[in-house]
């Protein structure tokens, strides 16, 4: 009986990859999309205004910055598990 | 390959445990107080030399600030602070990309097998560092905010009793102000962490040519960070300022 929990244990143990990789990869899908439209928008945006295109390209930043801290926290999670 | 997710300490000072990182950032605040000493000994009214680079440096800042507040003296009021979080943060990031970062250091032997801790790590690559950062920028943005406004009227947009819907709202606002701690501080964090774990491992699979896009990447990630976290102290510093809704 304590062999066969021993055996079960150690068969499980390439868990422990997959975790970070799983965490990263589907924290990283929602950001992703975020920046694309958000670029997306903000050159449309500076194609109809070209004068406008500073102030656009300021709001922008901060805005890529926002959506991408969400990546970052999956990112954290991910090396969390990986290194602690 | 030696990837910690915590500051290593180097030594200690009466049970008071001094990390890299924080050498880094004590050798970033000698660099900073001496350069501005040796350029404002001399200063002339038609700037030469280093005195036109750091005039360069605070232009761009000024116009940066202009344009999120709009007008020059709340910029002035506010430019010690967000000039000295933005020129601190950028130095501090760009220190983890000096030769050295991570290879040089103290050869330790903890728990069987021997340990390397570097002299260089970014500050932050350092939770500490970005938590202490964050706090000083919620302190300033709540004291600001009182301070414009008056007490009862700034916390009464937080804890209101008008009617069951600003008193959501005000609940909602209270667990975003800690929302913006977090972010605040892991959006630096994560970002220099995960460049600093990019460069070692790109530098330990092909040690020459191929890790320099990734210098330059992480040189722009640097920058952008510094300047982000910057900026959203001043924009929720504004918010905090001129918000007088009812």
């Amino acid at each position: 009986m304590d062999e066969k929990v021993k055996l079960i244990e150690e068969s499980v143990k390439w868990a422990q990859y997959l975790g970070p990789g799983i965490a990263m990869g589907l924290g990283a899908i929602g950001p992703g999309i975020g920046i694309g439209i958000l670029v997306g928008k903000a050159l449309e945006a500076i194609g109809r205004n070209p004068e406008a295109s500073g102030k656009i390209q300021t709001v922008m930043i901060l805005g890529i910055a926002f959506t991408e801290a969400i990546a970052i926290y999956a990112l954290v999670i991910a090396l969390l598990i990986k290194f602690v | 390959m030696h990837i910690s997710i915590t500051a290593e300490t180097l030594f200690s000072i009466f049970a008071f445990p001094v990390t890299n990182s924080m050498i880094v950032s004590w050798a970033v605040i000698g660099v900073f107080v001496v350069l501005s000493f040796f350029v404002t000994r001399n200063i002339q009214s038609i700037p030469r030399g280093i005195q036109n680079c750091m005039e360069m440096v605070i232009e761009f800042i000024l116009g940066m600030m202009d344009s999120v507040t709009g007008n020059r003296e709340e910029t002035k009021r506010f430019f010690p602070l967000i000039a000295t979080i933005f020129l601190f943060v950028i130095a501090v990031n760009w220190a983890g990309l000096l030769p050295g970062t991570g290879t040089i250091g103290l050869k330790e032997i903890k728990e069987g097998h021997e340990k390397l801790i570097p002299f260089i790590r970014s500050s932050s690559a350092d939770l500490n560092f970005t938590v202490a950062l964050a706090l000083i920028s919620f302190a300033t943005i709540h004291i600001t905010g009182i301070i414009s406004i008056g007490f009862f009227k700034y916390a009464s947009r937080y804890v209101t009793f008008k009617n069951p819907l600003d008193f959501f709202v005000g609940i909602l606002e209270l667990v975003s102000e800690l929302s913006k701690l977090i972010s605040f501080s892991f959006r630096l964090f994560g970002n220099i962490f995960a460049g600093e774990v990019l460069l070692t491992v790109m530098l330990f699979l092909v040690p020459y040519v191929v890790p320099l896009p990734f210098m330059a990447l992480e040189i722009f990630v640097g920058f952008i960070q510094a300047l982000v976290f910057a900026m959203l102290t001043l924009v929720f510093v504004k918010i905090a300022t001129v918000d007088t809704h009812h």
